[in-house]
């Protein structure tokens, strides 16, 4: 394998744009300033505004997950059973142990599916030459992945997939991969080609496995995306209390666990491995995780969650400080909106100001949410260095073996490379836990079959709803009137967190500030800003943020 | 292992065979689009001739969206995915997916739309009209422009989901950006496209129209432009649960025996009746659907929907 631990460079000079952001949900563009090869400041900007939560005034509550779930249809379920919780904290009432652990499976595999394809589809073409591969030996190659992992490769596999691949490049419809970063080589790309063979076989097959885990999911959830089976009080598939669909269910995930072993992990580390200059650049200071997966009874306690939630500033992983919801509050200072102060989401104001794409001070849709005034990064590494923090036992252990074999301190999580580990330990350690929670599972309904209440809608009520997405940190703000219809619904989501503008402090966020010193190596092709962008997974659909409401009146939306 | 990359030449069905797709999967897949279609099992034939051919060029564009369409399409299987964009189209723009970002992903869209052989436009999402298409820019170009200088190029325009049908929810009261359907912001380019509804659609019925158009199978369309092969019959017509509904067995509530014994869901808010889509019949990721997992249709293929349909919960 070969070693290339200093990251290529350039003398480059100069403004970089990469817009659109592609292999990310939503629209996204990065305006980089270039200095000597490195840069210098960034700008995220998102450039689509849809303005939902403008459309959910005077609705009834119990919409709002469907609505809310048509924010974005990658982390689709996420923003549903977010605001599901915000609706049933409104409410303020329990709700059937069985509706927590169905739910809390659906969930589950969404990170499976969510992280797997995040790697495969939307990341690992910044790291694998697909045309490289064509020069790669197959007999090394099979050696190599039997070598990494569980499997029982054949060098047979790999000269197909490259006989494949010659044909299709020489066809000269390259289809998705027409202009992409490696094509004709590039200095920043540099797995060997048995790497890359490895890698495009199993970009490849992770295209096809994502359809079985996302099949689990409509198992008990109707269908994926955008399932159907969420409402306040509990879950209404009662066909998830059968022995088939159990059993569906388990046979489709321990396929998606097998698949993470064998080929995520091993691929990940195979990937970090030569590619540590990662390790280097993109890191920020300061994170916060929600915890997730609830124990029955527990749904909206973020202190009854089994992995930990937390806060933690200034990389200090000795100091894990309690999350306070108090604390969040946003601005709109750079973001296209009216507004001179922060505001918690509650009592948030928003009202839509575009004034154009050039302008310096106000550049993006999505406003600046911050904690205790300070930028914060959310997200699988954010999760993964609070649970560490807390040595959590399914957690602590495999980051540090993680550690030793690529020869990395912890500190090297801090940066691009560490967040995209992250992931991938994310989803291998939930992974690990689903057999856990599918035998609780089958043990309580032996002696308990309820899996919803019937409720109201709450009228005068506030809720909220704190969710750990695959993403990070996502919560609904509700608050409904006399009559029980929403008077004002606030989402404030990861990717806000994430890629939002600078704040009224000028202080950037967790992906800007990651920004700065990530080396540019060919100004004309920036794969390392797409490395650090993506190492975020993006989701501007949900990051954009739109219109609360109590004041703002669709006759105020005019262009300034 | 399975793998798909082939040369959309001539050896179509060797070329699946090789990824591990028996020629008997696939016509199975084929059949199922053929029936779907309305056109009876022994159509599968053209269908699999018209999945073999060498591939037209697609170019599939995001505007006012929330990918989920895209994700659907991801869930096709037999053939899957990777056999679609690599076997059976060529896809030259698709921002989920494509490798190149920035002015190359913008080339590559260029030279699609000029591409000699002509193009298939997907589009997915609704077109932010309000204020001059200022909600809504791609590349430093409104959403409503790059539409307008690309779909009056295509040989045939999809819209794809409900959101590219009718504006979806972006366009709900009060439709704050001035969303809407692509039929009717470009009316008066006299746009035609094939409405494929739904939110999401079932990608069985975003390919089955791709089929029956690179097979000049007529494609006729219902008033509101969906293809009647697929949106012919409503929900309830072919609902499981339809025999309940005759019998006037009705689920007062959720928490119910009458829920749990899996009785008509019309008193839960079920929009079944007066909603056109194929779902009961195809199911979503081959296993399942909103009604089986105990569920109201919310109607979701039908024209603004988020308003009319609503509360979800509740009918009358």
């Amino acid at each position: 394998m070969s070693q290339a631990n200093t990251a290529p460079r350039s003398d480059y000079s100069g403004p970089v744009v990469v817009d659109p952001l592609t292999r990310i949900e939503g629209h996204l563009r990065v305006e980089a300033e270039v200095e000597n090869g490195k840069i210098k400041r960034a700008k995220c900007m998102g450039t689509l505004f849809r303005g939902l939560e403008i459309i959910l005034q005077g609705r009834h509550p119990f919409d709002a997950p469907h609505f809310t779930q048509r924010v974005c249809g990658v982390c689709t379920y996420s923003h549903a059973l977010c605001s599901t919780r915000a609706v049933e904290d409104a409410i303020n009432k329990p709700i059937p142990p069985n509706a927590t652990y169905i739910r809390n499976l659906v969930l589950a595999m969404l990170f499976l599916h969510d992280h797997l394809v995040h790697f495969y589809a939307l990341h690992a073409l910044d790291f694998v030459d697909v045309v490289n591969a064509l020069q790669g030996d197959p007999v090394k190659a099979a050696q190599i992945a039997n070598s990494i992992s569980q499997r029982d490769v054949k060098p047979e596999t790999y000269r197909q997939v490259q006989a494949k691949l010659k044909a299709f490049v020489d066809s000269g419809q390259l289809g998705p991969f027409t202009n992409a970063y490696f094509l004709g080589s590039h200095p920043a790309y540099h797995l060997s080609p048995e790497l890359n063979l490895i890698g495009t076989a199993d970009y490849l097959e992770a295209l096809r496995l994502q359809v079985k885990i996302a099949r689990a999911m409509a198992v008990f959830g109707a269908k994926n995306p955008h399932t159907q089976f969420l409402i306040p009080g509990g879950v209404t598939s009662y066909d998830s209390l059968t022995p088939q669909r159990i059993r569906e269910f388990t046979e489709l995930y321990r396929d998606a666990l097998a698949f993470v072993e064998n080929y995520y992990i091993p691929d990940l580390l195979a990937i970090a491995a030569n590619y540590k200059e990662c390790a280097t650049y993109g890191g920020t200071r300061n994170f916060m995780a929600f915890g997730e997966f609830p124990d029955p009874g527990g749904e909206r306690d973020i202190e009854k969650r089994w992995l930990k939630s937390g806060m933690i500033f200034d990389r200090d992983l000795g100091n894990v400080r309690a999350f306070d919801k108090d604390k969040i509050a946003e601005g709109v200072s750079h973001s296209w909106y009216e507004g001179d102060r922060p505001l918690h989401p509650y009592e948030g104001q928003t009202i839509p100001k575009f004034t154009s794409m050039e302008d310096s001070e106000k550049y993006s849709w999505l406003k600046a949410p911050r904690y205790d005034g300070i930028a914060v990064e959310t997200g699988p590494l954010a999760q993964i260095l609070v649970s560490y923090a807390q040595n959590q036992p399914e957690v602590k252990p495999l980051v540090d073996n993680v550690l030793k074999s690529l020869q990395l301190e912890p500190s090297a999580l801090f940066s691009t490379l560490g967040r995209t580990a992250a992931r991938g330990l994310e989803a291998l350690v939930i992974g690990r836990q689903i057999e856990t929670w599918i035998k609780q599972y089958e043990n309580n309904i032996a002696s308990d079959k309820q899996i919803v209440e019937n409720y109201e809608a709450p009228k005068s009520a506030k809720g909220v709803g704190l969710l750990t997405a695959p993403r990070g940190g996502l919560s609904h703000w509700m608050v409904t009137d006399d009559d029980a219809r929403i008077k004002n619904f606030q989402l404030v989501v990861p990717s806000t967190w994430n890629l939002s503008p600078r704040d009224e402090k000028d202080i950037p966020s967790a992906c800007e500030e990651a920004l700065v010193g990530t080396p540019v190596a060919d100004p004309a092709r920036p794969v390392e800003i797409l490395r650090t962008v993506h190492s975020f997974d993006p989701c501007i659909a949900c990051a954009v943020h739109v219109i609360d409401g109590q004041t703002n009146q669709v006759h105020k939306f005019k262009i300034v | 292992m399975r793998i798909a990359v082939g040369l959309g030449r001539e050896d179509g069905e060797e070329r699946l065979e090789r990824q591990g797709i028996s020629r008997r999967d696939f016509l199975k897949f084929c059949g199922a689009v053929a029936v779907a279609m309305g056109m009876g099992p022994a159509f599968a034939e053209n269908v699999a001739a018209a999945l073999t051919r060498r591939r037209p060029n697609v170019v599939y564009l995001h505007t006012a969206e929330c990918t989920g369409c895209s994700e659907a399409l991801m869930r096709m299987y037999k053939p899957y995915i990777d056999g679609l964009i690599l076997d059976t189209i060529s896809l030259d723009y698709q921002e989920t997916i494509m490798a190149a970002a920035g002015q190359a992903a913008e080339e590559a869209l260029e030279e699609a739309v000029n591409s000699p052989d002509g193009f298939i436009c997907m589009v997915e999402g609704a077109i932010p009209m309000a204020d001059d298409g200022k909600y809504g820019y791609i590349g430093g170009k409104t959403m409503y422009d790059i539409c307008k200088h690309i779909l009056p190029k295509a040989k045939l325009n999809i819209a794809v989901g409900t959101c590219a049908c009718y504006g979806g929810i972006q366009a709900a009261a009060p439709n704050p950006t001035g969303a809407k359907g692509i039929n009717e912001a470009y009316a008066d380019l006299g746009i035609k496209a094939i409405n494929i509804a739904g939110c999401p659609p079932n990608p069985i019925n975003m390919v089955g129209a791709l089929v029956a158009y690179l097979d000049n199978v007529p494609i006729d369309l219902d008033e509101l432009g969906r293809p009647l092969m697929f949106y012919g019959a409503t929900v309830h017509d072919f609902c499981e649960r339809r025999p309940h509904f005759e019998a006037g067995e009705f689920a007062p509530s959720f928490n119910s025996e009458e829920a749990r014994k899996g009785w008509c869901l019309y008193d839960v808010g079920c929009k079944g009746p007066v909603t056109y889509n194929n779902c009961p019949r195809v199911l979503f990721n081959e296993t399942n659907w909103p009604v089986g997992a105990g569920s109201p249709c919310i109607g979701c293929s039908e024209p603004r929907f988020w308003d009319v349909m609503t509360p979800f919960f509740k009918n009358n």
